[in-house]
């Protein structure tokens, strides 16, 4: 029987088969490699660092024949001491914290129920992740019909459930309620998916622990929070990471469905940093606020990713 | 036989030759995508059949319409060969040479500016804003009005109802106060067996809605955005004790006298709100005039249309377009010649036949022309005096910052007047200054 590596290298062409024969392993890895890193290198380093040498300039990508001057730290002192800029931060953090609080507790509850076995277990899942199928453009097309206060259902429920007239008050118009709207639609959307990371959590702990806790006398409470817990913490540490950078620049759905209004009250970061770079044109200034934005994500990332390893070494 | 066939080869071949040279040109027009781009389609098929260029179009909805176009342009892109760009773009169009002064084509082909009507010529046409440089032809005259429910306004009841409650008769305001009364008379009222509103304005946030509705407020009342044309010199212009009261009145236009969750309209919300009956009167833009008066359920002697109602001027807010070329395009004979044919009276006649605008005193002047529309003599008087926002190149930064502190103190209840307007020239002046004109 021949060799299946005696048949490899006579198939190689003679003139490959030369050059590769003085090359050493290292080498072949690298040749390997090479292309991986260079469009790395050219699709994400590159315009890295060439966003940071922007955003020291007053670059505007749309006057190309206008002189671009050094403007030092301007861009990153204006976007720092701009209240509007901080506003829209708050926004962006009370969007990020209350969809992900609302999605790890309805999820976790989910995944808790749906990991028994019970007639149509599998159509009831295949049911609740339909939302996370569907694309964020539809999502915020059909909601702002559901949440329109003449003909949406969302009002027509309220006013059948407690009496206040269904076009007294808008979901997305003014009255505050705009934030907490596009949070229970992020929260609708996306609880599935954590919901899917949790049930891979619980299905992943094994049943003799169980069994071991009921040997021992423990409590139904008590196994929830010794074994389940702590069990599934990890993999409910990175739903959070997911959904916190997804939502860190959420912006079609939200552009959808407010655009940002009524006034500022939906203006979350990446619909602001849209507006700076491809409406208004100020090329250097979006740049240094997308590091700025940029630098804020990696280093809140890192720390959660060094908090996720040690929650997993325990 | 032999010599037959080779001979009949030859003129086949040439025959394909001629037909592929013929439509060897083509053009691409960019505009809207609203009705009278529709009408400029069938419009064109005169100009394909004279030139044999072939006409292909591409038509954006409007919310994407600077966005998608506006980045066209910025990225040096062959897409468009003609373009009918809204008035504001022109600074930027040309001082980035995107677009193609066309003073020597117009001397060298005949055409005179002095042709078409003097507030067109300025909004669509002039960089600096009314010099004699020329970089579109006007294309589509176009202005903020009104339209209401003539049968509503005409029935007896109403009619009673309205005349106990403010002393005078249900008509067409005179006044924008009297577009305030009408409108809260008929906010919430039961009309055949339906709620209906007063009326539907432009509250939009995302592209120019709110500016462009508030803005008829404001020019009414007198606003200006300079003291001096030219000079920048904005405080108490924009935010003097006029332009505060008007913005104070669109407020309370919008709180008191339209339809519920009217926090995001613009011109297909406005209309679908007339069109389902909901509300009495509404605002937008002349353009869809025609498609209006032909509704089947809402059209015909069921609407009538007036001007902006003045308050202290009359004023109405510009809109519409120019034609201009792309200083991309690589058939720049092909559009020149588009604008040629499109600028002859006959055809500028049949435009306006066919619903779009004509800017052209052939078709204006004509003393039957107010006969020709139930819109067309308001069409006249608007554009009488219409007002256009900044077309400096900064205008995109300078119109979003006006959207914004309109919303925030309109629709979202955010401060004053008086604060939203200085805040606007805040932010004004700090992007005069950055453009180096402060």
């Amino acid at each position: 029987m021949t060799n299946p590596i005696d048949i490899a290298a006579k198939a190689t062409p003679a003139p490959v088969a030369r050059r590769l024969r003085g090359l050493s392993d290292r080498a072949i890895a690298w040749i390997f490699v090479a292309p991986t890193i260079f469009l790395l290198l050219a699709i994400n380093i590159f315009p890295l660092i060439w966003t940071v040498r922007l955003s020291f300039t007053n670059y505007r990508a749309n006057r190309p024949n206008e002189e671009v001057e050094w403007v030092g730290l301007r861009n990153y002192t204006r976007i720092l001491t701009d209240d509007g800029i901080w506003a829209t931060m708050q926004t962006t953090a009370h969007f990020l914290i209350w969809t992900i609080v609302l999605q790890v507790l309805i999820g976790f509850t989910l995944a808790w129920l749906i990991n028994r076995k019970f007639k149509g277990n599998d159509l009831l899942t295949t049911l609740i992740v339909l939302p996370m199928m569907l694309s964020p453009a539809v999502v915020g097309n059909f909601w702002t019909f559901l949440y329109q206060p003449q003909i949406g259902l969302v009002n027509y429920m309220v006013e059948l459930f407690t009496g206040t007239p269904a076009s007294s008050f808008s979901m997305l118009g003014p009255g505050g309620l705009a934030p907490w709207s596009i949070i229970i639609v992020d929260t609708w959307m996306w609880t599935p998916f954590v919901m899917l990371i949790c049930l891979a959590g619980l299905r992943s702990i094994p049943d003799y622990i169980y069994e071991a806790a009921e040997v021992d006398r423990a409590s139904k409470w008590r196994q929830f929070w010794t074994i389940t817990v702590p069990m599934v913490l990890p993999f409910l540490m990175l739903a959070v990471l997911f959904r916190g950078i997804e939502n860190f620049k959420m912006f079609d759905m939200v552009n959808l469905l407010t655009g940002g209004g009524p006034g500022n009250e939906t203006l979350l970061t990446s619909i602001d940093l849209k507006r700076e770079a491809f409406e208004k044109w100020r090329t250097g200034y979006s740049s240094a606020y997308a590091i700025i934005l940029f630098v804020t994500v990696f280093g809140l990332a890192s720390i959660y990713v060094k908090a996720l390893n040690k929650v997993k070494e325990r | 036989m032999k010599r037959t066939s080779l001979a009949a080869s030859a003129a086949l071949a040439l025959a394909w030759a001629a037909q592929a040279n013929a439509q060897s040109g083509e053009l691409t027009l960019c505009w809207a995508a609203w009705d009278p781009a529709n009408a400029l389609v069938e419009l064109s098929k005169d100009f394909e059949a004279q030139s044999g260029i072939k006409m292909n179009f591409e038509f954006v909805p409007w919310p994407n319409f600077a966005d998608r176009i506006l980045n066209e342009l910025n990225s040096g892109g062959q897409l468009c060969d003609l373009l009918i760009g809204d008035s504001q773009w022109i600074g930027g169009a040309a001082e980035n040479n995107w677009y193609v002064k066309l003073n020597d084509f117009f001397d060298k082909e005949g055409i005179s500016m002095d042709d078409f009507a003097p507030a067109t010529v300025y909004a669509y046409s002039t960089w600096p804003k009314g010099t004699p440089n020329y970089y579109a032809l006007p294309a589509m005259g176009d202005a903020n009005g009104w339209f209401y429910r003539k049968d509503w306004f005409a029935k007896p009841e109403i009619q009673a109802e309205f005349k106990e409650k403010y002393g005078r008769d249900l008509a067409e305001p005179k006044t924008q106060k009297e577009l305030l009364e009408i409108a809260q008379f008929f906010q919430g009222k039961e009309i055949d067996g339906k709620t209906v509103y007063g009326a539907s304005i432009f509250t939009e946030r995302g592209s120019e809605g709110i500016t462009m509705g508030a803005t008829g407020a404001l020019y009414a009342w007198g606003f200006k955005y300079e003291n001096t044309p030219g000079k920048y010199d904005m405080e108490g212009a924009v935010n003097s004790p006029a332009a505060v009261e008007a913005l104070e009145f669109y407020k309370e236009l919008y709180k008191t006298a339209t339809p519920p969750g009217y926090d995001n309209a613009y011109m297909e919300q406005s209309l679908d709100a007339f069109k389902s009956g909901q509300v009495a009167m509404a605002m937008n833009w002349f353009a869809f005039f025609p498609g209006l008066y032909a509704d089947p359920n809402t059209g015909g002697d069921k609407i009538d249309f007036f001007v902006n109602p003045a308050q202290n001027v009359a004023a109405s807010t510009l809109g519409g377009q120019g034609i201009s070329v792309v200083a991309n395009t690589d058939n720049m004979d092909g559009a020149l010649a588009y604008i040629k044919w499109f600028a002859n009276p006959d055809v500028q006649k049949k435009w306006w036949a066919a619903g779009g605008y004509s800017c052209h005193k052939a078709v204006l002047d004509d003393p039957n022309f107010v006969n020709t529309a139930p819109f067309a003599g308001d069409f006249l008087e608007a554009m009488g005096g219409v007002q256009d926002f900044w077309q400096e190149p900064a205008y995109a930064q300078l119109l979003l910052a006006m959207q914004e502190r309109l919303h925030n103190y309109i629709v979202a209840d955010q401060g004053t007047a008086q604060e939203a307007l200085d805040g606007l020239i805040a932010d004004w002046t700090e992007v005069f200054e950055d453009e180096g004109k402060l």
